[in-house]
């Protein structure tokens, strides 16, 4: 019953143009996040649905209501704000009790109510103390516990993982995601962490300069994005500038490519992005491109590899395979693994291309 | 070199704080013509005196109180406002006049041909004896101490983490509700510093009973200045102000911030 519809909206502070012609519909019981880098607006948006700022215009619904002149406090929608703000003046049940006190429900179920939010929580130890004596990870769950004993509709969270330590912060997405399956509520979720975006969401928007870029599942946006900025933003990639030929054909620095991609006027400028753990080593002659091993750097889980082809061109892979600095080797992709964007192409019209030639080619 | 440094200070605490103090409770213990004795303590605590006691800490918490209740929606009002510098500093400027001619200024004001009567007049209304009552001495000590009471819960206000009040309207809570469920539990310490800056002046205020009140309101400030001006009983005017430092020193206990231990 509760999705969010954003119509239009645009968002002026000053002579800032913030958010621009916003047009979005979150759908039920999903999580969605909102990704972008610091100043793209996506806080601003966050704070549109929650009520705190109002846009300069356009619409807002929660499904067939009109929101525009609702104030914070009387939607159903709950917060957890980037730095927590828990009540210092009030302990953990305190501020779980805040919303229900304040909405007068009745003794009985309030109790019921909170004791059910801290175990939900893991917070039953905690009840009793105040909120300078917690650490991080728990003033983060008194915050979700303080939301979700309203039972809202939508739960807000304002980059709400961004100040825990890194093992906390997997912790935490792990309990995020699951909360957000318990509870069958909408998350929207702000960050500017990718790696949380692609790990919780069931739909992610990317947000660039007031704009959403590109909406779509984390493996959507992932294999597809839609342009430079989106490969860029979601993970690493090597992105290569190149003419398509024909329908399957692209052409690499004089070089001819088979590809999946189709749809698109013969010589057209394209970029041709491969992603770095989808590039193999061969030995020399093997594969597409001859490079010499530029720098090897270790990082855990995989080698990443920098190697300049006989071009002088850079390009970076991400494997496992041993090699060595200096040596010559071949770098080979799958034409699956080649991802087309055409410069300048809206989200529509990328989609209906993906959709024609989806298994044609 | 610490203690080299820590020195001027010492020595200022010890000639201007601690030896009056030490003088002040010896000369307690004198009568007029220098005996020891415990007479002055004795009459200290007769009928008399504890009446003018109970009559000062009437009055300075009637003072407490009413620039109380001016002062933190002022506090609060400046708090909102753009440009907040600058009605702080509207505030404070008359803090630096002397207090004598601010309650020349009031005498000037409310005097029977002072400037309300004058509009009274106009309006063809009575003219009214406005100076020399509780009424005037109260009006200019509210008047001298709101600055005072203004600045802390000010300070206390603007620290608050502006997201706490969203978090309150978040949670369903009204603009009242977030006045006294969020912003008034944290700016308590503000209050109570606020209160401790007016109260314990308010206690000993001589100048403006005489001069507005006209002697209507006899404090213990008022005795302090009579005993040591008029009577010439240092003795008796040293035990006054013994007991006024340890009023002083409850009060500063009842209004103590949990962060500091006395």
């Amino acid at each position: 019953m509760t999705e969010i519809r954003l119509q239009n909206i645009n968002q002026y502070f000053g002579e800032t143009h913030i958010l621009k012609n916003i047009d979005f519909t979150f759908l039920e019981g999903k999580f969605y996040t909102i990704l972008g880098p610091s100043g793209c607006g996506k806080t601003t948006l966050l704070k549109i649905i929650g009520g705190f700022v109002n846009q300069t215009s356009g619409d807002l619904y929660f499904g067939d209501k009109k929101m525009n002149e609702i104030p914070a406090n009387k939607r159903q929608v709950n917060t957890v704000f980037q730095d927590y703000a828990l009540f210092p003046h009030l302990n953990v049940y305190e501020n779980v009790a805040f919303g229900l006190k304040i909405k007068k429900v009745s003794k009985v179920e309030r109790e019921a109510r909170i004791k059910e939010a801290l175990r939900f929580t893991n917070l039953t130890d905690f009840k009793y103390r105040d909120i300078e004596q917690l650490s991080g990870g728990q003033k983060q769950r008194v915050a979700i516990a303080r939301a979700i004993v309203n039972e809202p509709d939508i739960l807000l969270l304002d980059e709400s993982l961004s100040a825990l330590d890194h093992n906390l912060r997997v912790d935490m997405q792990y309990e995020l995601k699951e909360l957000q399956q318990k509870l069958g509520i909408t998350f929207i979720f702000v960050t500017h962490d990718q790696e949380e975006a692609l790990a919780l969401s069931d739909e992610i928007l990317v947000m660039d300069k007031g704009h959403i870029v590109q909406a779509g599942s984390p493996k959507d946006i992932y294999d597809e994005p839609l342009n430079k900025y989106v490969a860029d933003f979601i993970g690493e990639s090597n992105i290569v500038e190149g003419e398509m030929l024909e329908d399957g054909k692209v052409s690499i620095y004089g070089r001819a490519y088979e590809c999946v991609d189709g749809g698109v006027k013969s010589g057209t400028p394209v970029e041709i992005m491969v992603r770095p753990e989808d590039i193999v080593l061969k030995p020399l002659e093997e594969g597409h491109l001859n490079v010499t091993v530029d720098s090897i750097l270790f990082r855990g889980v995989h080698y990443e590899i920098c190697v300049l082809d006989e071009d002088g061109y850079e390009w970076v892979i991400h494997t496992t395979q041993k090699t060595e600095e200096g040596k010559k080797v071949s770098i080979y992709f799958d034409k699956e693994d080649m991802h087309i964007m055409v410069p300048g192409e809206k989200e529509d019209e990328f989609n209906e291309r993906l959709e024609l030639y989806e298994g044609i080619l | 070199m610490k203690r080299v440094l820590a020195l001027p200070y010492l020595l200022w605490m010890v000639v201007f704080v601690i030896l009056p103090v030490f003088l002040m409770i010896y000369y307690s213990f004198n009568d007029m013509s220098g005996n020891l004795t415990l007479q002055n303590y004795a009459e200290f605590l007769s009928s008399n005196y504890i009446k003018m006691t109970l009559n000062s800490f009437w009055y300075a918490f009637l003072i407490t109180v009413i620039t109380l209740i001016v002062s933190y929606p002022l506090a609060l009002v400046i708090s909102r406002l753009k440009h907040k510098t600058f009605w702080l500093l509207i505030i404070i400027i008359p803090t630096w006049i002397n207090i004598l001619l601010k309650t020349y200024a009031f005498i000037g004001i409310l005097g029977i041909n002072g400037i309300l009567n004058s509009v009274l007049e106009k309006f063809g209304l009575m003219k009214i004896q406005l100076l020399f009552s509780d009424f005037a001495f109260i009006t200019v000590a509210v008047y001298i101490f709101i600055p005072f009471m203004v600045l802390p819960i000010f300070n206390s206000i603007n620290g608050i983490n502006k997201n706490l009040i969203w978090a309150s309207y978040d949670l369903g809570a009204s603009k009242w509700e977030a006045l006294t469920k969020v912003i008034i539990p944290l700016s308590l310490e503000g209050v109570k510093s606020g209160i401790q800056i007016t109260f314990i002046p308010a206690l000993s205020l001589f100048m403006l009973s005489r001069l507005v009140a006209g002697n209507k309101v006899v404090t213990l400030g008022t005795a302090i200045e009579q005993q040591f001006l008029t009577n010439e009983n240092w003795g008796m005017g040293s035990t006054v102000g013994v007991f006024l430092i340890l009023f002083m020193v409850f009060v500063m206990l009842v209004t103590r911030t949990k962060k500091e231990s006395i």
